[in-house]
């Protein structure tokens, strides 16, 4: 046995990889809970299965792909461009922070603009963010990974900062937290006693854009080229930087709008602890989407199945919720590893020795995305 | 300003800049073998968690740090087996690293979060910890800064006066070369990501057992993208790295300063100046022309010998 280069990538092992990134992540979730003494199989069903066995549950599912599925939407174009905007989860916040700041001004009003304008100062603050992030990049160079980073910190500061000061609820007994938004601020769900919103259809809506553009517009095919090979579209003579703003400009209002559709929707008030990492998990269903819109939805269902299950585990199993973030690590880990198998296979056969190499470039480089 | 005040700053500068230093000495190691390893943060938490319950467990703080360390060495194995072998992209796989280490450090950690220990004991060093303005600061630390410094100190002997520091830096110059020479390049950018995640695990037990010990989640705070930050900051050179992490430090221990003098600030806006400050630093940074020059040549790009 022996691992050879493929001469070209497998287009097969490229959507074949995070099944089976997904089946060793089960299997050794299964060995997790084993260790820690749960029966494995009841375990998964509880984590993967249960949570979602009821229509209550389904529509808690779809309540946590909603943020998610915004926040990757607007991850998918950044990525394929190579654009590494890791801020979803600031941009996330700050947007939630000012549609949350602009619900409270607006709590006496009444009228169909009153919505709206909730939303759009969510999505604009959201852009704003990581318009931040955009300047440093294209105007100081300075590399976007550790701005938007940085941003993000700086974010849930911000947002601390208001709910202990400016923005706390008189009447909240001094709890660092904003007061209730009024009624006509909110999202309106779907149907009768779930709390699914109109978000979720936003972020469907937005997806099927996002595929439009990737697939039949200047600006997608500018973007695949950008991040298969940025010298030539820098020779093709496309504008980076006013590539990097659009796509920056575009992923941090679907943070943003994650953000609106999270406050102004199931949380319904400003609170410390709002982020709770679903920008970063953003990041993992864009990869395990492999960067394809409708890859990204389903990824989108089973990274959000994990905070369910993360939540079910603790209550019915007695573990802690954290490990929905292990599940989500292992999940990537095992995705990175399984790609191997894109540009390289395994031979079942014998090693032959091989004639000597006389060529003069000893050593090659193997490079992928 | 009396030289009281003037040597609490100093004081906890240092402190504040150790863990900044260990992450960043070890992230600077692996990036000169051309090797960027964005799950600093992860090996920082796994680190610290483990060298918490190391301690907690045993009594024995001694225990604790080896714990750190050994951990953040086998954490940082799994970024190594994937993206070196595997030559997966490195950033998407540092940053899987930190978003796994974020929650396993949790999931393992989330018996011990609330519970104390008595943290390492300051040290101070007969004679010289009484010289004015700098002795507190340099000399009546704890074993671990004192340990920080040593490293610094054998990192740059290594670094810039050594066989095994010149291999280092051909292989992230120039892989292939390194290669054709006989260099197990391979082998060479193990050995600096692990060394990396020891360093980040020290930099964690540092955190959980002597600058505030207890475990928290989360307790690093963005302390390995500082630190990824630092080495930019510090264009891969060693001594650059020591000042930069007391000058981040200060950056840090700024608000607790202005407190110290009376300003009312809230904590929450004077928490956002050691972010603000690496921003600012980058963005210095590179207007300098050719910082991106100074970077290791093979930067970040994956590697794989042909048979």
């Amino acid at each position: 046995m022996r691992i050879e280069a493929r001469p070209t990538p497998s287009h097969t092992m490229r959507y074949l990889s995070p099944l089976l990134a997904l089946g060793l992540t089960l299997t050794t979730g299964a060995a997790i809970f084993a260790a820690l003494g749960k029966a494995p199989l009841a375990s998964l069903h509880a984590f993967f299965i249960e949570p979602i066995s009821t229509v209550y549950g389904l529509s808690e599912l779809f309540v946590k792909v909603t943020p998610l599925l915004l926040c990757a939407t607007g991850l998918t174009l950044c990525f394929r461009a190579k654009v590494w905007n890791i801020g979803a989860e600031g941009q996330f916040v700050f947007g939630a922070l000012i549609a949350g700041a602009v619900s409270l001004q607006l709590a006496d009003y009444q009228g169909f603009w009153v919505l709206p304008v909730v939303i759009a100062s969510g999505v604009l603050a959201g852009m704003a963010w990581a318009g931040i992030a955009a300047i440093l990049l294209t105007r100081f160079r300075a590399h976007e990974i550790l701005t938007t980073i940085m941003l993000n910190y700086i974010a849930i500061q911000l947002l601390l900062w208001s709910v202990h000061g400016p923005l706390k609820s008189p009447s909240g007994y001094n709890f660092p937290e904003s007061e209730l938004f009024s009624p006509q601020t909110l999202l309106p769900t779907l149907w009768g006693q779930y709390r699914v919103t109109i978000a979720i259809l936003i972020a469907l809506l937005m997806l099927a854009v996002v595929w439009t553009v990737l697939n039949r517009t200047l600006l997608g095919y500018q973007t695949r080229v950008m991040g298969e090979n940025r010298q030539a579209a820098r020779f093709a003579g496309f504008n980076g930087n006013r590539l990097i703003w659009i796509l920056l400009l575009f992923s941090g209002g679907m943070a943003g709008m994650a953000g609106v559709s999270e406050v102004n929707g199931p949380v319904g008030q400003l609170t410390t602890n709002l982020a709770l990492g679903y920008g970063y998990t953003a990041i993992i269903i864009v990869f395990m989407g492999r960067m394809h819109p409708l890859g990204v939805l389903l990824a989108s269902l089973l990274l959000g199945l994990t905070y369910l299950g993360g939540e079910n585990a603790q209550m019915t199993l007695g573990l802690p919720k954290s490990i929905t973030g292990v599940f989500q690590g292992l999940l990537l880990f095992f995705l990175l590893a399984c790609d191997f198998l894109i540009s390289h296979r395994i031979v079942l056969a014998p090693i032959r020795s091989q004639p000597p190499n006389l060529s003069n470039t000893p050593v090659r480089e193997v490079t992928r995305s | 300003m009396s030289i009281d005040i003037i040597e609490n700053i100093l004081f906890a500068t240092i402190r504040t800049g150790t863990p900044l230093l260990l992450v960043a000495l070890g992230a600077m190691i692996s990036e000169r073998s051309g090797v960027l390893n964005l799950g600093q943060e992860g090996m920082i938490l796994v680190g610290a968690v483990c060298a918490f319950i190391g301690a907690y467990t045993t009594d024995s703080l001694l225990i604790g740090v080896a714990s750190g360390l050994a951990s953040g060495a086998l954490f940082s194995l799994i970024f190594a087996v994937i993206a070196i072998s595997l030559v997966s992209s490195q950033i998407a796989t540092g940053l899987a690293l930190t978003i796994f280490g974020t929650g396993l450090s949790a999931f393992l950690g989330v018996d011990y979060v609330g519970l104390s220990i008595d943290g390492l004991d300051e040290w101070p060093i007969p004679l010289l910890h009484d010289i004015p303005v700098i002795g507190k600061a340099f000399f009546a630390q704890d074993m671990l800064v004192y340990g920080s410094f040593a490293l610094f100190a054998a990192i740059y002997y290594v670094m810039s006066r050594t066989r095994v520091g010149l291999i280092i830096r051909a292989v992230g110059e120039n892989p292939g070369v390194a290669h054709s020479m006989g260099y197990r390049v391979l082998l060479v950018r193990y050995a600096t990501v692990m060394f990396g995640g020891a360093m980040a695990g020290l930099a964690g037990a540092y955190l959980s057992l002597a600058y505030t010990p207890m475990w928290t989640e989360g307790m690093s705070a963005g302390r390995g993208w500082i630190a990824l930050a630092l080495v930019v900051f510090a264009s891969w050179r060693t001594g650059r790295v020591l000042v930069g992490a007391w000058l981040f430090a200060f950056a840090s221990i700024l608000h607790l300063v202005l407190q110290g003098f009376g300003y009312d600030i809230s904590p929450n806006l004077l928490g956002m100046l050691p972010y603000l400050a690496t921003i600012i630093a980058l963005v210095m940074m590179m207007q300098r022309a050719g910082t991106a020059q100074l970077a290791p040549r093979s930067l970040g790009q994956p590697y794989y010998p042909q048979k």
